[in-house]
């Protein structure tokens, strides 16, 4: 009976976890399956579509890099992620640690403060920045995007590294500053090395933030060759009414598994900063 | 506080004064400017000039900004349009949550258990939230392709779809160009966008749980589901409020699925606030019925950070 009943919510799980996993990976599937499409099986095959009628090809794969901007796309995309994470960094790491322990009561309120900034959304203050870039005579740079993009990563980061700060103890930088470091000598010695992998999170949380940001990437540049994967991709890789869909699928997917694995590594911390550090992940 | 101060006051007594580097006060603010410079420069001076712009006539062209009161809102309030996007965003933003938040109990449930090859089945339910949302969504255009849809195909060869069948007589179903289909696309392409987060965040709360009151709940002898009813989900409720805030704002701000899905078609009937914004103030250049429409979501983003600030203080508490 036991061994019944432990079979039977055995199935259940595993079943249940099938068809959430089918679900999530409904379009991912399509993707994959299409890049490997010849033209006359795609769009003129009749059977199942899911299977090859014709042999897999890697000719689309070899479009995708030789004929499109996509690696130029991905150079964009790459600087633009490093200086923001970098900007990030230099910018949150210092307010973090303040919030943590430098200012005392309001501290807090101030803490909470930044982190509704991370709830202020693009599509309010797209307009305005995009007056504002152009004044600046950023438009249709990168330049446009490594400016704005850290009041999108400055809060959370900071609200991030705020509770990895407040988890070491006291102690440790007092023993430090007993032993003649100043706080500022402390805190780069004694606490920076402590918190690394909050600084990891913040790091793996900022990339992926820039690869994922549409609206102001969309607003901000109009030319090619300065456009991010997350905008070239979908809109330049359709040449008019005509889709090269097993290109664009192969840049979807190409940039899609690794951003996902890596994302999943970090999850439980990114996780914990999303719940306010009601929950320690 | 006062330990804090105390820390100090030790250090300076035994070191002698060494100026800035340990003056906490200072140090504190010094270390803060940048970021609220940033904020204040980037964010609150932005948010400030998208209310005057949506007060004055500016557009693309003509950078002078004259006062004129209402009257943008007055004209965007009066196109059939504005109320269908209205509709819509809180619509799909409402029909997305209820929907999310039950698949998302279920699943975080599912993923609270032991079972082999659970690493992976996370991964591939995190991979829709980690994918930019723009190629995520390319993907689903493509699935939903009015003449290449595999869908088609599969309804087809089960029956369901052609002639003399419930969904024929043609061979496609056109997802995206008939309305309520492509009101569903939609909403289908936000829950599966926004299900990986709030399960990662309702399974941060489940696994949160103390252990000791689940093994007195044991003893006590309640079973999975009394269990599950009684004490878990009434334990994780605060977080439950949080995962379903994000999931509003990340719905209801979001511009992305609909801009590249179906551009507000067919006509206007899956139009939303952000894309409707996009379109009047970047593509036809009228910034201030732009930045008109895009204020709309500010009362609903100002509610949900108000709760967001109450559960937080409740979460506090407990």
């Amino acid at each position: 009976m036991q061994i019944i009943k432990t079979f039977i919510s055995r199935a259940m799980i595993y079943g249940s976890v099938l068809l959430f996993c089918l679900f999530s990976m409904m379009p991912f599937i399509w993707m994959v399956v299409t890049i490997f499409k010849e033209d006359k099986e795609l769009y003129r095959g009749k059977g199942n579509p899911l299977l090859y009628s014709l042999p897999p090809t890697l000719e689309h794969l070899k479009q995708l890099f030789q004929e499109t901007n996509f690696l130029v796309f991905a150079k964009n995309s790459l600087i633009v992620g490093i200086v923001v994470v970098l900007i990030t960094l230099i910018i949150a790491i210092p307010a973090g640690y303040s919030l943590a322990r430098l200012t005392g009561r309001w501290g807090e309120k101030a803490g909470i403060g930044i982190f509704l900034v991370y709830l202020v959304p693009p599509t309010l203050l797209f307009i305005p920045l995009f007056r504002m870039v152009v004044a600046l005579g950023l438009n249709n740079s990168i330049w446009s995007l490594i400016v704005v993009y850290p009041t999108m990563s400055i809060p959370f980061s900071t609200w991030l590294l705020m509770g990895f700060f407040k988890a070491i103890p006291r102690d440790l930088e007092e023993a430090a500053m007993v032993d003649g470091y100043s706080r500022l000598v402390s805190f780069i010695k004694v606490i920076m090395p402590l918190s690394l992998s909050g600084i990891i999170a913040v790091v793996v949380f900022t990339f992926t933030l820039t690869l994922h940001e549409f609206i102001y990437a969309l607003t901000f540049i109009s030319s090619s060759a300065q456009r991010t994967l997350s905008v070239g991709v979908p809109t330049e890789l359709i040449l008019g009414d005509v889709f090269f869909w097993q290109s664009l699928m192969a840049a979807a997917v190409l940039v899609a598994f690794p951003v996902g694995f890596v994302y999943n590594l970090f999850l439980d911390q990114l996780v914990a900063g999303f719940t306010m550090g009601a929950v320690k992940g | 506080m006062t330990l804090q101060k105390t820390g100090v006051v030790k250090s300076t007594q035994n070191k002698g004064f060494r100026g800035l580097s340990d003056n906490e006060g200072a140090l504190g603010s010094l270390f803060l400017l940048p970021a609220i410079i940033y904020i204040v420069a980037l964010v609150a001076v932005p948010f400030f000039i998208a209310i005057a712009f949506s007060f004055s006539d500016v557009t693309v062209g003509n950078t002078s900004l004259n006062y004129v009161g209402l009257e943008n809102f007055a004209r965007v309030i009066k196109t059939p349009q504005f109320k269908r996007a209205l509709i819509n965003s809180i619509g799909f933003t409402f029909v997305t949550q209820v929907i999310v938040i039950v698949l998302a109990n279920i699943l975080a449930v599912i993923l609270s258990q032991d079972f082999r090859g659970k690493w992976i089945a996370r991964m591939l339910i995190i991979l829709p939230w980690a994918t930019p949302i723009s190629l995520g969504t390319i993907g689903w255009l493509w699935l939903l392709d009015s003449k290449f849809s595999p869908f088609d195909w599969f309804l087809v060869k089960w029956g369901l779809l052609g002639p003399d069948t419930i969904l024929g007589p043609g061979t496609h179903m056109i997802f995206l160009g008939r309305e309520w289909l492509a009101m569903a696309s939609v909403v289908t392409i936000y829950v599966w966008r926004i299900l990986p987060l709030s399960t990662v965040i309702l399974l941060a709360g489940l696994t949160s749980i103390n252990q000791d009151i689940l093994d007195q709940a044991e003893v006590d002898g309640s079973k999975f589901f009394r269990t599950l009813f009684t004490i878990k989900l009434p334990l994780i409720l605060p977080i439950m409020a949080v995962a379903v805030l994000f999931g509003i704002i990340f719905t209801f701000t979001d511009m992305t699925v609909v801009y590249i899905l179906t551009r507000g078609g067919p006509i206007y009937y899956t139009q939303v606030l952000p894309v409707w914004a996009y379109f009047k103030g970047i593509d036809s250049g009228a910034l201030a019925d732009g930045a008109a429409i895009a204020l709309f979501l500010f009362p609903v983003l100002l509610a949900v950070v108000i709760l967001m600030l109450r559960t937080a203080s409740r979460t506090e508490i407990n």
